[in-house]
């Protein structure tokens, strides 16, 4: 139940009992724009919204995939530690393709985005994400060139950030200074489980995305072997050949059930792990994030140091400079602080969001496997069903000839 | 092995690599050698692989456990109560109900007895069933053969290398209860030419039959493959081609079939299929007829054999010629296969080829298929195996034990299916090869309608024989009766043409009988053929679908467990 309010009104009415806060989206209708190279795909976002902070309680605007990739890359910018939520890959060769599975499953996935950070406590507080969710066309536009521009060297940064948490072997083979690393057994684990994880979780979403072609190969052969035995009835005629073509029928029949059962496991089972698996990949720049923090804070603590022996030093000498080292120590203390609090932040976020993760990926697991199980109990029953059926029709046939 | 110190994971022992879930898997008698088969990506070898290796499993344990009972150390993921024992009041939710595998599973039989809950059987069962569905009496006379023990023996004469010239023998075991035997076991040691031997034999006596194709000489294969593989390859050939022979109602009470079972030694041949003495008498033959000097006529008796090359030279040349004029030549030959019935059939059985093939083709592909979507879903639950045991060793919150059981629940079910789909499939292929059997038998059909037309041109050839020598008679007398008293030369010519026209009328006498016995020989099989195709045809599909029914009936359930046990933040829309 949405409940009206104008934008001047204020939070709450005193009295009245506090009404839970919500904010929830929807992406869908997908339209193909454009054309040829410059083709892209729009979608309707619908937000819905108690929210004082927002215009309205519902707003309508009209994004496409780099307005997602801006607020993705904003929030990964602001909220450094968070997981933020992946997003489906960009992919030039489908995008020119444009099927209709592809569109689906990436309609599927920035639906799954948005909520997603929408329910976050932090998330669901930027400023960034009401931008998105209420701008206008135009502006938006405007937004997302800008950033672009800026963000340039993001693919740059994150690649080094990755280097830097795996080459350290190689670091330290070449005889280099040992890398600042944290020293925490427990964050290792972590790291090393992460990694670990992405292999492991990749493995599965290999099979299970040929496991859905494999239905498709089986509703073809039976598609195939219908058409074939119909024909054959068709030749044999009389009770025999009316056997093989309902036997044709029901094979045509269920190799329709099969593409069905199909589709359905590529947006309920494939693409919850493969989402699964860009969820891990998101943790790994986070993990990037982490580490330059603490080199950042390293790096800043050593030196200060140094700046404090100098200005010990200037202030055993009473030189003159020492005003001018104190202020520059201030400024670099501050700094400093900063730095440290930042990169605690992050460990804080981060030791908060791996449990949020954990226990959400339970929960998207536990839905996606009941789903799997689900359409296989019912394809397989439908099976039964569909040949059961035919039984009592050949039993027919071998009484009558 | 992994010793996990995670309390609520009993399962201990579960596996973390590719090979130990591959043992898993074919520690499975009937499926080890499908699977070994089917790494090769051809879907006809591991097709016929499959058949093979079913055919084997059903000769050393003709009264073959069932394939469900695996050991249970091979198969801890299979919990007991389900699967091994058959007394479970679980089990029979599983299967048909009893009416179906009743009407499949012949009560005849007696092993079906102890497997009627069980719906896969042995092929053992399902030919007895189908040989005794096909018998118009009810008595239960049988013949079994198996062929076993191959083994290499040395050729003893004319080897021009001592040492040389290997071959192999398979020995022949037959069980009969058939008094015509005289003993109701025995055993020969046969080698491949033997065969050949009979075969041929078989298609001299019973031209217009259907006889049952022998299995290819196989040449190239011989020397390509590895002489095990071949010897194996050919030991099955030869038992499917001598089982189908005994099937035969008419040839299995043959002579030929019965010295060929019975008789230990060299096959003995006639005259007419010692290749040598046929080159030899050919060669012979032909100079007296081309220089005139024999009668140059075929002889009555051996107008009941086709004209082969070698031996008949001359009546080969006269019977082309005869089948050129027919094609070519204007008028119409004297005799014609006049029986539409018998064309229009002609035509049926050509169109029914086709379609057989194109339905053995799809099966195939369903085949494959099928066996694809086992081997997938077990490679998912493996995956998912793997991600069990790494969550659990890395467990840090107890969101992950909870996946990590949630996964196991999966990957157990998928484990399962994966197995079913496998076992589904080997059931698949029984049924389904009756296709492949009766492209088989088209062959055979092919023949007998060729045995058909040969006896026609053999006629037709004699006719225009006839007619030709009783020109060149009337002309001859009409040229003596004009000279008094007459040539002596001339007479004698006369008198040689008229013994000549007497033999030649002797043959066209005994080749139309022949003609006629082949024809109703045809017409016999084509009636045999039907009636025998409808039952087995029928078989098949009810075998498939039953079967079909079974397995899918068992995949549900196990999806049904795990979606029950996965029900909780179910999503609302369902």
């Amino acid at each position: 139940m949405e409940q009206q309010r104008s934008t001047s009104e204020s939070s709450q009415s005193p009295r009245s009992p506090p009404s839970q806060r919500y904010l929830s989206v929807s992406v869908s209708d997908p339209v193909k724009l454009g054309n040829g190279v410059q083709g892209y795909i729009s979608y309707r976002v619908i937000t819905k919204t108690n929210f004082p902070e927002y215009q309205g309680s519902e707003k309508i605007v009209i994004r496409r995939y780099s307005d997602f990739v801006w607020l993705r890359d904003r929030l990964f910018d602001k909220y450094k530690g968070i997981f933020v939520p992946p997003l489906p890959e960009k992919s030039a060769v489908e995008k020119f393709r444009f099927s209709a599975e592809f569109i689906e499953t990436r309609r599927q996935a920035l639906d799954v985005f948005v909520n997603r950070i929408a329910s976050h406590n932090e998330l669901q507080q930027s400023e960034d994400l009401r931008t998105f969710l209420q701008a206008d066309e135009e502006s938006m536009e405007r937004l997302r060139s800008q950033e672009t521009g800026i963000f340039k060297k993001k693919p740059a940064d994150l690649m080094q950030m990755f280097k830097d948490v795996q080459s350290k072997v190689s670091d330290v083979v070449l005889g280099k200074e040992k890398p600042l690393e944290e020293s925490n057994p427990e964050y290792e684990k972590l790291k090393h489980y992460v990694f670990e994880l992405e292999n492991h979780l990749t493995e599965a979403q290999k099979h299970a995305y040929r496991l859905l072609k494999r239905h498709r190969e089986l509703g073809q052969s039976l598609s195939g072997f219908g058409k074939a035995a119909k024909l054959l009835g068709a030749c044999e005629g009389q009770a025999l050949g009316k056997a093989f073509d309902e036997l044709g029928a029901k094979s045509e029949t269920l190799s329709i059930k099969l593409q069905k059962e199909a589709h359905q496991l590529l947006m309920n089972f494939e693409e919850p792990v493969k989402d699964y698996v860009r969820a891990v990949q998101s943790i790994k720049v986070t993990i990037g994030e982490r580490a330059n923090a603490f080199r950042h804070q390293c790096e800043l603590a050593e030196t200060m140091k140094l700046k404090e022996i100098n200005l010990d030093k200037l202030m055993l000498t009473r030189s003159d400079r020492v005003g001018e080292a104190e202020q520059e120590y201030k400024e670099l203390k501050a700094e400093s602080e900063e730095v440290t609090r930042r990169f605690e932040t992050i460990v804080r976020r981060m030791n908060e969001e791996i449990v949020r993760f954990q226990e959400q990926k339970t929960q998207d697991m536990r839905i996606a496997f009941h789903e799997f199980a689900k359409g296989q109990a019912r394809l397989a029953k439908s099976i039964a069903d569909a040949w059961r059926s035919l039984l009592p029709k050949l039993e027919a046939c071998s009484d009558t000839s | 092995m992994m010793g996990s110190e995670n309390p609520g994971f009993e399962e201990s022992h579960l596996f973390a690599s590719r090979e130990e879930m591959e043992n898993l898997v074919l520690d499975d008698p009937l499926t080890t050698t499908t699977t070994t088969a089917t790494n090769n990506n051809n879907s006809y070898s591991s097709f016929r692989s499959a058949k093979s290796s079913i055919s084997d499993a059903a000769t050393r344990h003709p009264l073959s456990p069932p394939v469900l009972s695996t050991p249970a150390e091979s198969d801890p993921l299979l919990s007991p109560p389900v699967f091994r024992n058959p007394n479970a009041s679980d089990n029979n939710s599983y299967i048909e109900p009893p009416s179906y595998a009743d009407v499949i599973f012949s009560p005849f039989d007696d092993n079906s007895a102890n497997e009627i809950n069980r719906v896969d059987s042995s092929s053992h069962d399902l030919d007895s069933s189908l040989t005794l569905s096909r018998s118009s009496s009810s008595t239960s006379d049988y013949i079994k053969i198996t062929v076993s023990n191959p083994k290499k023996e040395q050729e003893t004469t004319n080897s021009l290398v001592p040492g040389g010239n290997t071959y192999y023998t398979y020995l022949i075991t037959t069980r009969t209860n058939i008094a015509d035997f005289g003993s109701s076991e025995f055993s020969v040691r046969r080698r491949f030419r033997d065969v050949v031997t009979l075969s041929d034999r078989l298609a001299e006596s019973y031209r217009g039959y259907f006889i049952p194709p022998r299995p290819d000489k196989n040449v190239v294969e011989s020397q390509v493959m590895q002489k095990q593989e071949f010897v194996e390859h050919r030991r099955v050939a030869l038992e499917k081609y001598l089982r189908r022979l005994a099937e035969h109602p008419v040839i299995r009470q043959s002579d030929e079939l019965k010295v060929f079972l019975q008789v230990e030694g060299r096959l003995p041949l006639s005259m007419s299929t010692d290749v040598a003495s046929r080159m030899l008498d050919g060669a012979v033959k032909l100079p007296k007829q081309l220089f005139g000097e024999s009668t140059a006529v075929v002889a009555p008796h051996e107008v009941v054999q086709p004209a082969k090359g070698g031996r008949d030279l001359l009546r080969l040349f006269k019977e082309l010629r005869q089948s050129v004029a027919n094609d070519w030549g204007g008028s119409k030959p004297p005799v014609v296969e006049e029986d539409k019935v018998f064309l229009e059939k002609k035509e049926w059985i050509h169109d029914l080829e086709q379609q057989i093939s194109n339905a053995s083709q799809q099966a195939e592909s369903l085949v494959k298929a099928q066996q694809d979507m086992g081997e997938t879903m077990g490679e998912l639950g493996l995956a998912f195996i793997k991600l069990i045991k790494f969550e659990n060793e890395e467990a840090m919150y107890n969101s992950q034990r909870v996946r990590a059981a949630d996964m196991k629940c999966l990957a157990t079910a998928a484990v399962k299916a994966s197995r079913f789909y496998r076992e589904l499939n080997a059931q698949t292929v029984k049924h389904l090869d009756t296709l492949h059997e009766y492209l088989g038998l088209m062959l055979a059909v092919h023949g007998a309608f060729s045995d058909r037309s040969s006896a026609l041109l053999t006629v037709q050839t004699l006719l225009s024989e006839l007619s030709t020598l009783h020109a060149r008679a009337e002309k001859l007398e009409a040229a003596s009766s004009k000279i008094f008293g007459g040539d002596k030369s001339r007479i004698h010519k006369i008198e040689e043409l008229k013994e000549t026209i007497r033999v030649t009328e002797d043959a066209k006498n005994v080749a139309i009988r022949e003609y006629e016995r082949i024809k109703e020989n045809n017409k016999c099989e084509l009636e045999r053929l039907d009636k025998e195709r409808r039952v087995d045809f029928l078989n098949m599909l009810k075998g498939f679908v039953v079967n079909q029914v079974g397995y899918a009936e068992k995949i549900s359930d196990v999806w049904a467990k795990v979606a029950e046990e996965t029900s909780g933040y179910a999503k609302d829309s369902c």
